[in-house]
C-alpha cells in the first residue's frame, strides 16, 4: 500500500475539470485508490464521489493506492497533483 | 398612429423586464417548467427486470446527454461544453451503480427510489460544504439525477417543441439554453437574469428576441396565453386587445421590411453622407455568436470578453483550451482583427476565488486582481499568444488606473514571449497592446497612457459609473447613472482629442455606442472607431449613413457647452428631428 499527503496548488482548487481528469487516470488501473479529507473518504474511481469533496487551494488530502499496480498510479495521479493539475 | 407611451400607459396586462435581445414577436406562450418527478418508493418483485430497466434508463440518459454535449460544443467551446462531460462520466460511474444496483437487489424498491436516495446522498454533502460553488455542483448532480428517474419513467422533458412558441422560463440552465435553440422558439422570456445571463447571451447570438429578469413572468404567463414580446423596451404583453395587436402586428411588419433593408446595408460601409467613414467593430460573448459577426459586415472584433467562458463554467480554462478558442475566433475573423480582453474578473464578476471584499467595484478586479495571479495571467497571455501567428490579434487590458499596471503587464507579456521562444513555439512578436479607459484617473491623464500603449478603448459603462459615482444596479440611485450628463460628453471628448494628440486609435465599446440615439454626438464627438453587439451593426449603420458629419460636429460643439442633461437631450432629439432622422424603435 501507498500513502502520500498532496497539497492543491492551483487557485480553483480540486474543480470538475481536474477532478474528471483524476478519476479517468484511476480507472486505467487495477488498483484501489481513495482520497481523504477531514474523515471524508472517497473512492477515487467515483467521479461524483470525488465532486463531493471541497478541495480548495491549498488543502491537504491524503491518497491511498493499494493493490498489484499500485506503484504506477500513484506516480501517475501523484504527479498530476504536483503539476497543479497542468494549470486545468 | 398612437404612440409607444399611449399603449403602453393604459396597459393593465403589461409584465416589465430587461430587454436582452430586440425584436417584437406575438405568440403562443410555452411555460418551460422542469416538474418534479414523483418518485415512487414501492416494492417489486422482479429485480432483474428492475436493473435491466436502470440500464436501459442509463443508456437513454447517456444519448440524450452526448447530444447535448455535441451541440454545445458546436454553438459554444470546449470548456463550456465540458459541464456535460461530467455529467456524462456519471452515469458511468462504477461505485454508484454498484450501489444502485446492490441497494436494488438487497431492498427490492423501485429503482427510481434508489437512484434518488442514493444520488441525494451525495447532494447533502455537497450543501453542507461552506464553499458557494460546491452548491452549484448539487445543482448539476440534481440535472442528471432527474434525467435518470425520467428515463426510468420512461417520461420526456418538454423540450421537444412541435410549433412556434414563446418560452416562459424561471431561468434556463445552459442544457436547456443549447436544446431549445434547436427548437422553434420564437423568444424567451425568463424571470432571472440581467443582460449577461445565458439566457440573454445565447438570445443575442441567434439572433432571438428576449426578454429576461421580469421577476413574476411564470407566475403570471400561463401555458398557451397569447402574449406580445417587445424585445426592444424588454415589456410582454399578457392576452392583448385587439387593439394591442393590431398596433404590434403593424409594429412587427414594419420590423421586417425594414430588417430586409437593413440586410443590404451589411456590405455598405458606415459611411456620412458627406463622406466620413465611421469603423464598426463587433463585441463578442460567446465563439457561437462569430458567425453573426461574420454576417453582420463588422469589420473585426472589437472586443472578446474574454471573461464569459469562466463565468459560466465557474472555472478557468487550460493554456490549450484557450489556445483553441482564441485561435477558432481569430482564424474565423481574419484577416479582419480581434481584440481579446484579458479576464475582466472581479467586483460582479468574480466568484470563484474567495476574497471577501467590502466594496467589490472600488477592489481588486481586472488588471489589479490579474497582476496579483501572474500564474492566471500569463496562463491566458501564453494563449493568446500561441493563437497570434496570423497578426491579427490585439491584446486589451482592462480597469487600468496607473502606468505601472502598463509597464508590469508588459513585463509578464515579455517573459510569455521569451518562454515561447524558448519552447520554438510560434506567434506574433509585434503583438499590439491597449488598454481600456473606464477609470476617471486615466481619462485625465489619456495622452500620457496612449503613449504607452498601441491603442485605447472607452468602456462607458464603468466610466460613467466611476465619474458619477453611481452603481447602476443600485434602484435607489441608478437614475443617477446618466449617459448624457455634461461631465460625460466633456470627459468623451477629452479622451478622444488626448489620444489623437499620442496619434494612437481611440474607440469606444460601452453599451452607450448601442444606443443609437448617443450615435451622431459620439460621430461629431470625433470617434472613428465603435465596438457593439452584432445584432445592432445595421442599426447604427442606417443612422451613420442618414447623418452629416459637419452637422454632428456643430451638435458635439453645442452639447459640449451645455451644463445640463436636459439640455443635451433636446439638443440630440432636435438633430434627429431636423435631419429627418428616425430610430428604429420610433419607425416601426
Amino acid at each position: 500500500m501507498i500513502e502520500q499527503t498532496v497539497i492543491i496548488k492551483n487557485k480553483a482548487g480540486l474543480h470538475t475539470r481536474p477532478a474528471a481528469t483524476v478519476v479517468k487516470m484511476a480507472a486505467k488501473y487495477k488498483c484501489d485508490f481513495f482520497i481523504s479529507r477531514d474523515g471524508m473518504n472517497i473512492n477515487g474511481k467515483s467521479i461524483i464521489g470525488v465532486m463531493t469533496l471541497a478541495a480548495e487551494e491549498g488543502s491537504e488530502l491524503l491518497l491511498t493506492f493499494n493493490g498489484e499496480d499500485e506503484e504506477a498510479a500513484a506516480q501517475e495521479i501523484i504527479n498530476f497533483f504536483e503539476r497543479g493539475f497542468d494549470k486545468l | 398612429m398612437k404612440s409607444f407611451q399611449e399603449i403602453y400607459r393604459k396597459s393593465e396586462n403589461k409584465i416589465a423586464g430587461i430587454a436582452a435581445a430586440p425584436g417584437i414577436i406575438i405568440g403562443e406562450a410555452y411555460l418551460f417548467t422542469k416538474e418534479k418527478l414523483e418518485v415512487s418508493k414501492a416494492d417489486i418483485e422482479d429485480t432483474e427486470k428492475a436493473i435491466v430497466d436502470l440500464h436501459e434508463a442509463l443508456a437513454k440518459s447517456k444519448k440524450e446527454l452526448t447530444k447535448i454535449f455535441t451541440i454545445a460544443r458546436e454553438k459554444m467551446d470546449e470548456v463550456r461544453a465540458a459541464i456535460f462531460e461530467a455529467q456524462l462520466m456519471i452515469l458511468d460511474d462504477p461505485i454508484l451503480l454498484d450501489a444502485i444496483i446492490g441497494r436494488i437487489k438487497e431492498e427490492k424498491k423501485q429503482p427510481e427510489y434508489i437512484v434518488d436516495d442514493e444520488i441525494s446522498k451525495y447532494q447533502s454533502k455537497m450543501i453542507l460544504s461552506h464553499e458557494s460553488y460546491m452548491k452549484e455542483r448539487a445543482l448539476d448532480i440534481e440535472d442528471i439525477k432527474q434525467r435518470i428517474i425520467r428515463n426510468l419513467q420512461k417520461k420526456r422533458w418538454g423540450s421537444k417543441i412541435d410549433h412556434n412558441v414563446i418560452v416562459v422560463s424561471e431561468s434556463l440552465t445552459p442544457a436547456d439554453t443549447v436544446l431549445l435553440s434547436r427548437n422553434k422558439v420564437l423568444a424567451f422570456i425568463t424571470d432571472h437574469g440581467g443582460l449577461t445571463s445565458h439566457a440573454a447571451i445565447i438570445s443575442r447570438s441567434l439572433n432571438i428576441p428576449a426578454v429576461v429578469g421580469t421577476h413574476n413572468a411564470t407566475a403570471k404567463i400561463k401555458d398557451g396565453d397569447k402574449i406580445i414580446v417587445d424585445g426592444f423596451y424588454g415589456y410582454i404583453i399578457k392576452n392583448p386587445t385587439e387593439e394591442q395587436i393590431e398596433f404590434f402586428t403593424e409594429k412587427h411588419n414594419r420590423l421586417v421590411e425594414l430588417q430586409k433593408g437593413l440586410e443590404e446595408l451589411r456590405d455598405k460601409p458606415a459611411v456620412t453622407k458627406d463622406g466620413k467613414e465611421i469603423n464598426i467593430y463587433a463585441n463578442v460573448d460567446v465563439t457561437g455568436e462569430i458567425d453573426v459577426v461574420v454576417a453582420s459586415g463588422a469589420k473585426g472584433i472589437g472586443l472578446y470578453r474574454s471573461e464569459q467562458v469562466s463565468n459560466e463554467t465557474g472555472e478557468f480554462p487550460t493554456e490549450e483550451e484557450q489556445t483553441n478558442i482564441y485561435t477558432k475566433l481569430s482564424s474565423r475573423i481574419y484577416p479582419n482583427s480581434i481584440t481579446i480582453r484579458v479576464f475582466d474578473i472581479g467586483g460582479d464578476k468574480f466568484r470563484f476565488l474567495d476574497y471577501q471584499e467590502p466594496n467589490p467595484f472600488l477592489g481588486l478586479r481586472g488588471i489589479r486582481l490579474l497582476l496579483e495571479n501572474p500564474s492566471l495571467f500569463k496562463t491566458q497571455l501564453r494563449a493568446i499568444l500561441k493563437a497570434s501567428v496570423n497578426r491579427n490579434i490585439k491584446i486589451m487590458l482592462p480597469m487600468i488606473s496607473t502606468l505601472d499596471e502598463i509597464h508590469k503587464s508588459k513585463r509578464l507579456i515579455e517573459e510569455c514571449k521569451k518562454e515561447l521562444k524558448e519552447e520554438k513555439i510560434r506567434f506574433d512578436d509585434d503583438i499590439g497592446i491597449g488598454i481600456m479607459v473606464e477609470v476617471p484617473s486615466v481619462a485625465v491623464m489619456s495622452k500620457d497612457f496612449a503613449l504607452h500603449t498601441d491603442f485605447l478603448s472607452i468602456g462607458t459603462n464603468d466610466l460613467i459609473q466611476y465619474l458619477m459615482a453611481v452603481d447602476r444596479g443600485n434602484d435607489l440611485v441608478s437614475d443617477l447613472y446618466r449617459e448624457f450628463h455634461p461631465a460625460v460628453i466633456r470627459t468623451l471628448k477629452y479622451i478622444i482629442d488626448d489620444a489623437k494628440k499620442a496619434k494612437k486609435p481611440v474607440s469606444i465599446c460601452g453599451e452607450m455606442a448601442a444606443d443609437t440615439l448617443a450615435m451622431p454626438l459620439l460621430i461629431g464627438l470625433g470617434l472613428e472607431n465603435l465596438s457593439i453587439s452584432a445584432a445592432t451593426i445595421p442599426y447604427a449603420k442606417r443612422i451613420i449613413r442618414n447623418c452629416d458629419f459637419k452637422k454632428t460636429k456643430k451638435l458635439a460643439d453645442k452639447c459640449l457647452k451645455y451644463a445640463t442633461q436636459k439640455e443635451i437631450e433636446e439638443e440630440i432629439q432636435k438633430f434627429f428631428a431636423d435631419n429627418n432622422i428616425i430610430r428604429t424603435r420610433q419607425i416601426i
